[in-house]
């Protein structure tokens, strides 16, 4: 199944991956991040991979200068019982990717999770805000130079009357 | 568009219920259209979920779940922490089946880190897993039931769960936080007076979950309160990530025991529950027949329990057990460098996944090589299926939001982590 993904994927999108990474028997795409909406619809579409299901979309700080922040997908295929991965790099100047809600609906809160989380904007998101933060909140905790005890003063708590 | 809306404050989330199709606008002679805020403090909202509710006079016509407030930052911590230190938290993900939890994490290091645990630990935790599930369904089950106003379910499915707890007592020390599972391993054996208590809680369950479904099966009120509410198509709730009873009440067959076999699920046999309806009635069908399930699977893993270690011999990542610290020097060293350092899962990244009571809980672990994990995303179930909330009681009455979201069984520890 794994070759069959992979040269089914060069073959339609030869220019996008710009790598493949086996793990543990786990399949990596890393994937242009101007694709990733066309990546997405057809490996949902192809009758034979069949990759319906997205399990899950979240986002990583690599904490390097150049491309530094990730966003994986994490997809399914019902018919076929298999597990894929695809990541596409972020750089922070150019802080934005293209939304996968209209691919997959189930994308539209780990859109709002990653934005909440990393600051990551999806472009056509329908709804892009705050997940757990306060919804004028600056910052965004899972950055790796985000402190772990927070930052004091960050959430101001309400004066004593 | 009616006047009390508009005289709201514009924050965000109420742009987002006005703006979007929701908004079905008609000339309102009666005024009976309105915003209605529920939660996040109410005991309908099975924690800290917060409703915003468009209204035209009883029927819902927009909702926004809104969540965030027990936000934990598991994920932080868990980048800060070596892995032994993260499992305690994993019990406070999905507080009614820690086990579980404890379970799905452990499982996702030693996938990370090489590691393959013993058959007996395996037979252990899909005990406690399947425990787990019987003690969180009952929750679901009775607080359903309390939802649409029948209180003796949620008071009888408490008096079922409290024997499992003894099990869980005696197994761990704990009865709530119970940070069982340990990597390569579980923290103490299984013993024999778990056994007969197990035994004892199984002989008696089939007759007392009987009777608990009696009560409900046969109460009109019940079944037209929740027959036809909140339905979702199959299609819809694969679109919508939908994992666990919830999704195999639309009649998609999709348990990861079967689908991805784990532990040792493979040589065991049950079935996988599904009903074709989708409704809110089909999900309390459901996690009924699957509690059958889990006690056909309890039985059978108490038969085939075999003999053995409970945890892997694997000094430099698996714990020594503590009277082996206290005696040997080898050992000592160990748990030292465990303890200080954890244990170093070569550079890569791994998504694991296990059916926990309420769907498929996930860990997408990246390791740097060193002691704690350089990413970890939790993909929590409650927090997947929440999203489908707007869904489930568009054109539906007030009262009925009440209802889906006690058939729908989120956790907001897991949903907000």
């Amino acid at each position: 199944m794994t070759e069959l993904i992979e040269k089914k994927l060069k073959e339609n999108f030869s220019d996008s991956i710009l790598d493949v990474i086996y793990f543990r028997g786990e399949q990596t795409f890393i994937v242009d991040k101007s694709k990733i909406v066309g990546i997405l619809t057809f490996l949902r579409d192809d009758s034979e991979l069949s990759f319906n299901f997205l399990i899950d979309l979240c986002g990583a700080d690599r904490a390097k200068r150049k491309d530094r922040f990730e966003v994986v997908y994490q997809l399914f295929s019902l018919k076929n019982k298999v597990q894929l991965r695809i990541k596409c790099r972020v750089d922070e100047k150019y802080l934005n990717i293209d939304s996968v809600s209209d691919v997959f609906g189930t994308a539209n809160w780990h859109e709002r999770e990653t934005y909440d989380m990393y600051g990551i904007i999806f472009n056509n998101h329908p709804d892009l805000r705050r997940m757990y933060m306060p919804e004028d909140y600056e910052y965004y905790p899972l950055r790796k130079d985000f402190p772990l005890l927070g930052i004091p003063g960050s959430i101001p708590l309400p004066k004593n009357k | 568009m009616n006047t009390s809306s508009e005289q709201l404050p514009k924050t965000k989330i109420l742009e987002s219920l006005l703006a979007k199709d929701t908004g079905v606008y008609f000339e309102d002679a009666l005024e009976s259209g309105m915003v209605l805020n529920i939660g996040p403090q109410h005991p309908a909202t099975h924690g800290v979920l917060r409703l915003l509710v468009q209204l035209d006079g009883e029927t819902v016509i927009g909702c926004v779940p809104e969540l965030g407030y027990l936000h934990r930052g598991f994920e932080k911590i868990a980048e800060n922490s070596t892995y032994h230190e993260f499992i305690p938290h994993t019990d406070r993900l999905d507080y009614l089946a820690p086990l579980s939890n404890n379970t799905a994490f452990t499982f996702a290091v030693e996938k990370l880190a090489g590691i393959e645990c013993t058959k007996r630990a395996q037979y252990i935790r899909m005990l406690i897993s399947e425990m787990a599930r019987i003690a969180s369904h009952l929750v679901a089950l009775g607080t359903m039931a309390m939802d649409v106003g029948a209180l003796t379910v949620l008071l009888w499915g408490f008096r079922e769960r409290e024997k499992l707890q003894d099990i869980m007592d005696v197994l761990t020390g704990a009865r709530f936080t119970t940070s069982y599972t340990r990597v390569g391993g579980v923290a103490s054996d299984w013993t024999s007076v778990c056994t007969q208590m197990l035994e004892k809680f199984l002989d008696e369950f089939d007759h007392n979950l009987e009777e608990m479904e009696k009560l409900l099966n046969t109460n009109k009120i019940f079944l037209q309160r929740t027959e036809n509410l909140g339905v979702i198509s199959a299609e819809k709730a694969i679109d919508m990530g939908l994992t666990g009873p919830n999704l195999r009440a639309s009649g998609v067959e999709y348990d990861l025991r079967r689908a991805v076999p784990y532990l040792d699920y493979n040589s065991i046999d049950f079935n996988i529950i599904t009903y074709k309806e989708g409704d809110s009635l089909a999900r309390y069908f459901v996690r009924c027949d699957e509690m059958r399930e889990s006690a056909k699977i309890l039985r059978q893993c108490l038969d085939k329990l075999p003999q053995g270690s409970i945890h892997t011999d694997d000094p430099k990542k698996v714990l020594p057990q503590k009277v082996d610290v206290y005696t040997k020097m080898e050992e000592l060293i160990h748990d030292f460098m465990l303890i200080n350092f954890g244990i170093n899962p070569p550079v890569g990244e791994i998504y694991s996944s296990v059916e926990n009571p309420k769907g498929e809980l996930g860990f997408y672990l990246v390791s740097d090589g060193s002691g704690h994990p350089w990413r970890c995303k939790i993909r929590s179930p409650s927090m997947v299926n929440l999203q489908s909330l707007p869904l489930f009681i568009q054109g539906h009455m007030i009262s009925d939001i009440v209802a889906v979201i006690g058939s729908m069984d989120p956790v907001m520890g897991e949903a907000d982590k």
